[in-house]
């Protein structure tokens, strides 16, 4: 079968079983956007390139399945660099197809030519040029197999505008033929031997759980040898969901931002179980003092990660789901209950802080809302949340009883990730309900896809976190810069009117009694809704580990709240 | 402390710069690296080094292992190894001290491979140490150029970079290439 090269890009594509490509034409790609019309897979047209990226990562993240994002060249692909990078972070199955000058052209300097496999080099985990027609169908089997494959993550491909006018014979590679790509490890017998005695001696263990369980699908196994040996599991951002929040062994997050009762007991543990995980420095703080007593085992798929922020004691190089799973048969039952009675203890002493136990002051605090979200919604919705202090109180108070059910950057930390990421997220899971948590800053990053949005008509919610001012930020300044508010408080639009303009429900709250209402009112909606909440400007997330302190040495809630900056 | 890796690659184009990539985003400065054919054809065997210390050495073999086109890679620091240097050294000499130099070529097994009235060419090959001697007593003569390769290194005895993961790795773009 003869075709052109860019008839083969589709043919590749619907091999791959792609369903839904989010892109933005443009000269060095229309060829390929000509041949889309004869090809059963639906397109998304973003505003923005950086929206496709981020919706193909929100679509691969909600579904486990490959995301693809297309553009054109020169601006069109550096357009895109923000939203591999975030996917290159977060370990995201994404493939980026870019068009790019004809090939007599290349480094030329022609118009919208840039070398854009130079430029996503170090944020990719591979990427090619192609330059034949022949080249694709071959390419884009690889690339597709390294994005999914090991640790998961970004390829792009640069495909000539010649290369796709091209005709060729079309044959489907069997397989990728990638000799130096070795992608799947496995431990040894007596390393699992090893880690499920450790676990046996253990006094004090905890697990840490991180978005290797998520990617892996190991939510039953980790939740097996939770159960099995009694032990507590503190979450990563992105582990998030890997264990149901309503799971009496699950902690909740750890880190930064992490509740004092999953630090302390990290601090205090013997035996930490990191499963999937690469001890971030928001998770650690200074890794000096961090878990000091702990003998860690590391399982991670990705064995540059052994060893590279932390020493660690036990390293099992392979899938969270096969190596746990390979433990679990030796771990003998325990009952731990001195250990988790500490632990109880110390959650009872930091529940009373929290502002959304304290009787209404007639303040809206953004935990209210996260908490009222979680009520209404049962803690059964996909929520995408973007960069700053919301997402921290999403984190703390939307209870995730599902892996994939919260979709966030974590590792990058893109402010304007939410809103397409969603819009991916919900073309993945078309059945489920989504809903975006976002701050007044992150939101104007990328709201040019409410058009998207609009266009595609979806049913997304849209909660901004609107406390006027890059609220992050602003804490920051408030704990370290001496109050001192450079560039942080925000001239918004009408939230409302804006969301208006592009056909949206749109709903403001003030009040905390008005929460709950308005969600429900935008769940019934067919029509996408925005909802603007104006909460408290000078509010803070708390506990917060400074970056580089301690991880036990936390700024704790202020008790009672008129301590806060905001009642003085 | 200085660490030698041999590095062997798909002979690809940008695999070049994706192994670069690994030393320059941590600011590492890589002291020489050289790039040939190999036995297998499609396979080229790159030999770096670099000055860094030990953690940051081991997190650099992982990341060169992370790299698609990268077959195989052994750090051969603290292995049994042979290094060997090449130069080409142009050295002024004319009717006077022609002789002179040419014993010192003598001296160190170098060999002569241009001779022209004002000036010799000296090709030498051994141990950076060897070589750095040489340029040393050659120095006074007036070096006008030269090239060196820098360091190229094998496993002494039968070990072989790669063993049975490299044989595997030739195997397959033999089969890639059928």
């Amino acid at each position: 079968m003869e075709l052109t090269g860019a008839q083969i890009i589709w043919e590749s594509l619907a091999r791959e079983g792609v369903d839904v490509v989010f892109g933005y034409p443009g000269g060095a790609i229309l060829p390929a956007y000509d041949a889309m019309l004869d090809y059963p897979i639906r397109h998304v047209l973003v505003r923005h390139e950086q929206g496709a990226v981020h919706m193909a990562d929100g679509y691969a993240r909600a579904s486990n399945r490959v995301g693809v994002a297309i553009a054109t060249s020169g601006p069109g692909a550096t357009n895109l660099v923000t939203g591999i990078a975030t996917a290159m972070l977060d370990s995201s199955p994404v493939v980026c197809i870019t068009g790019q000058v004809h090939s007599r052209l290349i480094g030329s300097d022609a118009f919208q030519e840039i070398d854009i496999t130079g430029i996503t080099l170090p944020i990719t985990k591979h990427n090619y040029l192609v330059n034949r027609a022949e080249d694709i169908a071959q390419v884009l089997r690889e690339a597709f197999y390294i994005a999914r494959s090991g640790r998961p993550g970004p390829v792009l491909v640069d495909i000539t505008k010649d290369a796709q006018q091209q005709r060729c014979p079309f044959v489907w590679p069997a397989d990728p033929k990638l000799p130096g790509y070795r992608p799947t490890h496995t431990p040894q017998a007596e390393q699992l031997a090893d880690a499920a005695a450790w676990i046996n001696q253990a006094e004090r263990p905890v697990i840490l759980a991180g978005h290797g369980v998520i990617h892996s699908g190991a939510t039953d196994v980790v939740r097996a040898l939770a159960e099995r040996a009694q032990i507590p599991v503190a979450m990563t951002l992105l582990g998030i969901g890997g264990v149901p929040a309503s799971h009496p062994l699950n902690l909740g997050m750890m880190g930064m931002h992490g509740e004092a009762w999953v630090n302390t007991a990290i601090q205090e543990a013997d035996l930490l179980v990191a499963l999937g995980m690469r001890f971030d420095d928001r998770v650690t703080g200074n890794t000096g003092s961090y878990a000091p007593r702990a003998r860690k085992i590391h399982v991670e798929i990705d064995p540059s990660e052994i060893g590279k922020n932390v020493k660690v004691d036990l390293p099992l190089v392979g899938d969270v789901r096969e190596v746990v799973a390979g433990i679990l048969p030796a771990v003998v039952p325990a009952a731990r209950p001195a250990w988790l009675q500490f632990i109880h203890d110390l959650k009872g002493d930091a529940a009373v802080r929290s502002v959304v136990n304290l009787p209404d002051s007639g303040h809206l605090y953004a935990a209210h809302v996260m908490q009222d979200l979680w009520h209404e919604t049962e803690g059964r919705t996909i929520v995408v949340s973007d960069v700053g202090q919301h997402q921290m109180w999403e984190a703390q108070y939307y209870r995730h009883e599902e892996p994939r059910s919260l979709i966030t950057s974590g590792g990058l930390g893109t402010m304007g990730f939410a809103l397409p990421a969603a819009i991916g997220a919900k073309l993945a899971q078309p059945d489920a309900e989504v809903w975006v948590v976002v701050g007044d800053g992150g939101f104007q990053m990328t709201m040019a896809e409410l058009a998207t949005v609009v266009q595609e008509q979806l049913k997304i919610n849209i909660a901004i976190i609107d406390n006027g001012y890059l609220g992050m930020v602003r804490q920051l300044q408030e704990f370290f810069y001496q109050r001192r508010y450079a560039a942080t408080p925000l001239v918004n639009p009408d939230f409302c009117q804006l969301a208006a303009a592009y056909g949206l429900h749109a709903i403001r709250v003030d009040r905390r009694a008005d929460v709950r209402p308005a969600v429900r009112q935008a769940r019934a909606l067919a029509v996408s809704a925005v909802i603007d909440f104006r909460v408290e400007q000078e509010d803070s997330v708390y506990p917060m580990v400074p970056a580089g302190a301690d991880l036990h040495d936390m700024i704790r809630r202020p008790s009672p709240i008129a301590e806060t900056g905001a009642d003085q | 402390m200085t660490v030698t890796y041999i590095v062997r690659v798909e002979n690809r184009p940008a695999v070049l710069t994706r192994v670069t990539e690994v030393f320059r985003r941590r600011a590492v400065n890589i002291e020489s690296l050289t790039v040939g054919h190999t036995q297998c054809p499609g396979v080229s065997r790159m030999t770096i080094v670099v000055d860094t210390d030990e953690a940051a050495a081991r997190r650099m073999e992982a990341h060169l292992y992370k790299l698609v086109n990268v077959l195989h890679v052994d750090t051969v620091t603290e292995q049994p190894s042979v290094f060997r240097d090449l130069a080409m050294i142009k050295v002024g000499a004319d009717h006077e001290t022609r002789a002179q130099v040419m014993q010192l070529v003598e001296v160190f097994r170098a060999r002569v491979i241009d001779v022209s009235p004002a000036s010799l060419v000296v090709e030498i090959t051994g141990t950076e140490d060897k070589i750095d001697g040489f340029v040393d007593v050659l120095r006074p003569y007036g070096i006008l150029e030269m090239a060196r390769t820098g360091r190229l290194a094998m496993r002494r005895g039968v070990e072989v970079a790669g063993g049975v993961v490299a044989a595997n790795g030739a195997a397959a773009l033999d089969g890639a290439a059928a």
